[in-house]
C-alpha cells in the first residue's frame, strides 16, 4: 500500500478556505450579525462552592436597554435521564446544571444567570445588578483532598460506581475502575529493579484564541436557529434540544468558522442560554465569552494525582506495572480518567498490569476534552519512570522502549489487542534521527525522549458530492474545519475521482443540510469524514459509469474507470467530458455516503527535547525539539506537520508553564492570557517533525488520525531532559522556574 | 444612555466615519460599527494580539485603543492587505506554508508581520520571533508562521527594483 502512487494524496495544495482566512473575510462565530440582534452577558458565581439562597432579577430587568433575564428556573421542567452526546452517558441534570446553576454553584465562574440587552455593555452592567444571595460552603480543589472521607461533598446524590457496583453513601468519587492483566504482584517478584513514583499535574486549559460564542434565534414558527463556533454542530443541536426539552428537529445549527477547540468546544455553554433569551424576547441573541469567562467557566483539562510502579529484569524487560490515577473531573463527573487508564502503559508490552482509575469531582470548572484527554497526564508519569529504569539498568532510553514496545497483537490491560500499529517504527525513527544521533554539548544541558499513544475514534460522518457540468464537484460535509480538514477531506475525494483537488469545492454546512456527523475530535475527521468522502466519490464513479454505459450503449460493468477517465470498447471520456453530458444522460449526479468506520488505527508519537536549565533561576529553555508521529498516510503533509508542531507546543506549555493557579478558596488567580502563560514565538525553537507512515489497514489510503497523540510525550520528554541538564527528577507539572529551583535546592 | 461621538478617520486608505460611545474600543468600532470583522478579539486586554491593527504607522492592539482616538488617524486592518485581487506576499506565504490552522490569529499576525517587513526588510529568525511575541497562536506552534514571514521577506526583496 505504501508503494501506491497517488496523484493528490501526499501533495501540499493551498487550502480551500485559505483566501477567506488570510483576507479577514472568513466569518467566525463572533462575526455573525443579524438585524434586531440583542447582546447577552452571563452572571457567574464569585464562590467556588455555595448554596444559592435567592436570586432577584428585578433591578437588572428595570435597567434601561435590558430585554430579558434567565436563570435555571427558566428551563422547562424535564425528568432527569441519561444523555449521551458521544462522550459517554451523563445525567441531564449535570449538563443543565453546568449551563445554568441550580440550587448550588460548584465552582467560581459557574454560570448563574443570563441577560439580553440592546448592547453588550448594557448586558454586562445589568448582569452585575442581579442580586444573588449565596450561602458559601467549604470547597475542595484537588482529587486527593476530595477523596478524603470528611471532604466537603459536591453532589448529595452522587454514589461511587465502585468496580461496576453502586456503592453506598455520599462521595466525591464518581467512579473507580480497575484493569487487570496477568498478576502484577507475582510479576514484581520476578523483577530485578522496581521503581515507584508519585506525580501530580496542574489543571491546564485548551487555550484556543477564540472565546466561545453563540447566537440563537427562537423563531416565530417555533424553530430555533443557532450560529456558533463548535467542534460538533450536531452535538450542539442534540445537547441544546435535551437541555431545553424540545425535539432535535426543531433546532438548526449553523457552524461558523471556529478559532481553535482542542476538545474544549464540544460541550454547550452559551447556546441554550441564548435560545432561552431569544424565546423571551422574540429577537436573536448573541453571547460572547470574555477571556476570563473562558478560563473560569469552560472546560479545562483535569489536574491529576498519579502513582506509577514499574518493574524490570536486569536485561531491561518490563515484567510488571501498576498505576493509580486520580483525575479531577471538576464540578461534574467525567474526568477522562478512562482514556488515561487505557493509555498509561499502552506503548509497552507488559505481561502483568494493574490499573486503578478514579474520577473525582472538585470545585473547579467542569473539565472537557483536551487533545488526547487523559493520556498526557498518564504518560508524564510512565515515561519518566521508564527513563529512571533505563538509567538504573544502564540501557539507552530509546533502546529500553524498543525492547518493550507494543506491537500488533499486544494486549492492553483494558482488554483490546492492538491491530497494526507503529510504535516500533516511531521509536526506530527516533533512534535513527539526526537529532538523536547528534551530540548535545554544553553545561546545564540535557536531552530527553518520551513516547505516547492516543486512539482514533471512528463515529458517523456523512458526505454528499454534487457533480457540476464543468467537471468540478461540490463536496458537502458536516465536520467543522479547525485546521484544514476541508482540504484533507477534499483531497481524498479528488484522488478517488481522479480530478485535481482544486476542482473539488468543499463546504461545511448546517445540521439541516447534511447527514449526521459526529464531532471534530478524536483525531477523526481526515480518517472518518475522509472515508465518507471516498465512498461518496465511489458512488459518483459508479453513477458516471452508468452514464458512460448509456452513451456507449453498453453495460456499466464493462466501463473501466481510473485516474479521472472512463473507457470501454475503444471509447473513452474524461471525468470532465462525461460531466458535461450528465444532463442528456439522465440528469444530475449526486454521490452520497454515510460511514461509521470500525477500522480505526491508533497513533503513536514520540518527542526528543534538548533543554538548557538556568541554575540561577530554574528557567528551562527549549533548544531543540523534534516530534515524531505515525500518520498512517499523511494526506496533506503540511497540515500533519502542523498538528505535530501545534500539539508539541501545547505539550511544552503544559510541561513548563501552564497551570490554573488557585487560591485556597477556589479562585483562579491567573485568569488572563498575560498570567496564564502559554508559549509565545519567543519561547520556542523551530519544531522539527518526522512523519512515520505505517498504513492503517482500516482506511482506503491508510490514514491514522494525527490530531492528538503529539501532545502526549512532550512534558515527559522535557522532564527527562531537565533531569540530564540539572540533575533533578521533576514529578509535578508544570516544571516552572520556581518548581525547578525548589527541586535544585532540595537536591 | 451616553451620547455618541462622531469620529472621522481613515481605514485602509479610505476616509471613514463612525458614531461611537466614548467607552467603545477601536476593536469594537471596527467590528461592530464598520463591519470590518477581520480584526479578531481573543482577550480584550492586550495579551493575545488577535486584534492587532496599524495606527499611524505603528502596530497597536485595537482592544486597548478607544474608538475616539482614531479621530484623524490612519488605520490599517487585515482587510487592507490585498491589492484588489492580488494577495500581499505575506498572505500568499501564509497559504503556501500552511501557516494557519484555525486562522483566528492570522489577521493579527499578518498585520504585525507587515509592519515588521516594512521597517526591517531582512529580519533574522530571532528578530521575527521577538516582534511577533505579542501575537499568540495556539494551533501552529509558530514554526510555519516564522517560515512564512521569512519567505515573504525573501520574495519582497526579490520584487524590489
Ligand atoms: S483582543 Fe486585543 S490583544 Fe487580545
Ligand atoms: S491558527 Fe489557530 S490560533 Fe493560530
Amino acid at each position: 500500500m505504501t508503494k501506491t502512487e497517488y496523484q493528490v494524496v501526499g501533495t501540499r495544495p493551498v487550502r480551500h478556505d485559505g483566501a477567506d482566512k488570510v483576507t479577514g473575510r472568513a466569518l467566525y462565530g463572533a462575526d455573525f450579525q443579524m438585524a434586531g440582534l440583542l447582546h447577552g452577558a452571563i452572571l457567574r458565581s464569585p464562590h467556588a462552592h455555595a448554596r444559592i439562597v435567592r436570586i432577584d432579577t428585578a433591578k437588572a430587568l428595570a435597567y434601561p436597554g435590558v430585554k430579558a433575564v434567565v436563570t435555571a428556573a427558566d428551563f422547562p421542567p424535564a425528568p432527569d435521564k441519561l444523555v449521551d452526546f458521544g462522550e459517554g452517558a451523563t445525567p441531564l441534570a449535570y449538563v443543565r446544571g453546568n449551563v445554568l446553576a441550580s440550587g448550588k454553584v460548584l465552582y467560581r465562574g459557574h454560570a448563574v444567570a443570563g441577560v439580553a440587552a440592546t448592547s453588550a455593555h448594557i448586558a454586562e452592567e445589568a448582569a452585575q445588578l442581579i442580586e444573588v444571595e449565596y450561602e458559601p460552603l467549604p470547597c475542595v480543589l484537588t482529587a486527593p483532598e476530595a477523596m478524603q472521607p470528611d471532604a466537603p461533598i459536591l453532589h448529595d446524590g452522587l454514589r461511587t460506581a465502585e468496580l461496576g457496583e453502586k456503592a453506598q453513601g455520599r462521595s466525591n468519587i464518581s467512579e473507580h475502575f480497575r484493569h487487570i492483566l496477568g498478576d502484577s504482584k507475582k510479576g514484581f517478584a520476578e523483577t530485578d529493579v522496581v521503581i515507584e513514583r508519585e506525580f501530580s499535574t496542574a489543571t491546564v486549559h485548551q487555550g484556543y484564541i477564540e472565546p466561545h460564542n453563540a447566537t440563537a434565534l427562537w423563531n416565530n414558527d417555533g424553530r430555533v436557529h443557532i450560529w456558533c463556533s463548535t467542534q460538533g454542530s450536531f452535538v450542539v443541536r442534540d445537547a441544546t434540544a435535551c437541555v431545553l426539552d424540545i425535539a432535535q428537529s426543531r433546532i438548526r445549527v449553523t457552524p461558523m468558522e471556529i478559532g481553535g477547540g482542542f476538545g474544549g468546544k464540544i460541550p454547550v455553554y452559551l447556546e441554550p442560554v441564548a435560545a432561552l433569551l431569544s424565546r423571551k424576547t422574540g429577537r436573536p441573541v448573541k453571547i460572547l465569552m470574555t477571556r476570563k469567562d473562558v478560563f473560569e467557566g469552560t472546560g479545562p483539562t483535569p489536574g491529576s494525582y498519579i502513582r506509577v510502579k514499574i518493574g524490570a529484569t536486569s536485561d531491561g524487560k518490563l515484567v510488571a506495572a501498576e498505576a493509580y490515577l486520580a483525575y479531577e473531573a471538576g464540578a461534574y463527573p467525567g474526568a477522562m480518567v478512562g482514556p488515561g487508564g487505557m493509555c498509561v502503559f499502552a506503548a509497552y508490552d507488559i505481561p502483568n498490569v494493574t490499573i486503578d482509575g478514579f474520577d473525582v469531582v472538585v470545585n473547579k470548572p467542569s473539565t472537557a476534552a483536551y487533545r488526547a484527554p487523559g493520556a498526557t497526564n498518564a504518560a508524564f508519569a510512565t515515561e519518566t519512570v521508564i527513563d529512571e529504569l533505563a538509567e538504573q539498568l544502564g540501557i539507552d532510553p530509546v533502546e529500553i522502549r524498543l525492547r518493550n514496545a507494543a506491537k500488533e497483537g499486544t494486549r492492553r490491560a483494558d482488554g483490546p489487542k492492538f491491530k497494526r500499529i507503529g510504535c516500533v517504527e516511531v521509536l526506530e525513527a527516533v533512534r535513527g534521527s539526526e537529532h538523536y544521533q547528534s551530540p548535545l554539548e554544553g553545561p546545564n544541558r540535557g536531552r530527553g525522549v518520551a513516547v505516547g499513544f492516543w486512539f482514533n475514534v471512528g463515529l458517523p460522518s456523512s458526505c454528499t458530492i454534487n457533480v457540476n457540468a464543468d467537471g468540478t464537484v461540490n463536496l458537502v460535509e458536516g465536520s467543522t474545519d479547525i485546521g484544514g480538514t476541508r482540504t484533507s477531506v477534499a483531497m481524498q475525494a479528488a484522488e478517488v475521482l481522479g480530478i485535481p483537488v482544486e476542482d473539488v469545492h468543499p463546504s461545511v454546512v448546517d445540521t439541516d443540510s447534511v447527514g449526521f456527523t459526529a464531532v471534530t475530535g478524536g483525531s477523526r475527521v481526515t480518517f472518518s469524514t475522509g472515508m465518507a468522502a471516498c465512498e461518496a466519490a465511489g458512488d459518483v464513479i459508479r453513477q458516471m459509469k452508468e452514464r458512460a454505459a448509456k452513451l456507449w450503449e453498453t453495460v456499466p460493468d464493462k466501463v473501466e474507470a481510473g485516474r479521472g477517465s472512463f473507457r470501454c470498447n475503444g471509447h473513452s471520456a474524461t471525468f470532465k467530458e462525461l460531466a458535461a453530458k450528465v444532463g442528456e444522460t439522465g440528469g444530475p449526479v449526486v454521490g452520497r455516503a454515510t460511514v461509521n468506520p470500525r477500522g480505526v488505527g491508533g497513533s503513536f508519537s514520540a518527542a526528543i527535547a534538548d533543554v538548557e536549565v538556568d541554575p540561577e533561576t530554574g528557567k528551562t529553555t527549549v533548544l531543540r525539539f523534534t516530534s515524531i508521529q505515525d500518520a498512517g498516510k499523511a494526506i496533506h503533509p503540511s497540515y500533519v506537520e502542523g498538528q505535530m508542531q501545534g500539539g508539541s507546543v501545547q505539550g511544552i506549555g503544559w510541561g513548563l508553564n501552564e497551570e490554573y493557579y488557585m487560591s485556597r478558596d477556589g479562585m483562579m488567580m491567573n485568569s488572563s492570557l498575560l498570567d496564564y502563560r502559554m508559549p509565545t514565538s519567543l519561547d520556542l525553537p523551530m519544531i522539527e517533525t518526522i512523519i512515520v507512515e505505517v498504513p492503517n489497514p482500516g482506511h482506503p489510503f491508510g490514514v491514522r488520525g494525527v490530531g492528538e497523540a503529539n501532545i502526549v510525550p512532550p512534558p515527559a520528554a522535557l522532564a527527562n531532559a531537565i533531569y540530564r541538564a540539572a540533575g533533578v527528577r521533576m514529578r509535578r507539572l508544570p516544571m516552572s522556574p520556581p518548581a525547578v529551583m525548589e527541586a535544585i535546592w532540595s537536591k | 444612555m451616553q451620547s455618541k461621538v462622531h469620529v472621522r478617520t481613515a481605514i485602509n486608505g479610505e476616509p471613514a466615519e463612525f458614531l461611537c460611545e466614548p467607552r467603545q474600543s477601536l476593536l469594537e468600532c471596527l467590528r461592530d460599527l464598520c463591519n470590518l470583522t477581520g480584526t479578531k478579539e481573543g482577550c480584550n486586554d492586550g495579551n493575545c494580539g488577535a486584534c492587532t491593527v496599524e495606527m499611524d504607522g505603528r502596530i497597536v492592539t485595537s482592544c486597548l485603543v478607544l474608538g475616539v482616538e482614531a479621530e484623524g488617524a490612519q488605520i490599517g486592518t487585515v482587510e487592507g492587505l490585498a491589492r484588489g485581487t492580488e494577495l500581499h506576499p505575506l498572505q500568499k506565504a501564509f497559504l503556501e506554508n500552511a501557516a494557519l490552522q484555525c486562522g483566528i490569529c492570522t489577521p493579527g499576525f499578518l498585520v504585525a508581520a507587515k509592519a515588521l517587513l516594512e521597517q526591517e526588510p531582512e529580519p533574522s529568525e530571532a528578530r521575527i520571533r521577538l516582534w511577533l511575541a505579542n501575537n499568540l497562536c495556539r494551533c501552529t506552534g509558530y514554526d510555519k508562521i516564522i517560515r512564512a514571514v521569512q519567505q515573504a521577506a525573501r520574495e519582497m526583496k526579490e520584487a524590489r527594483p
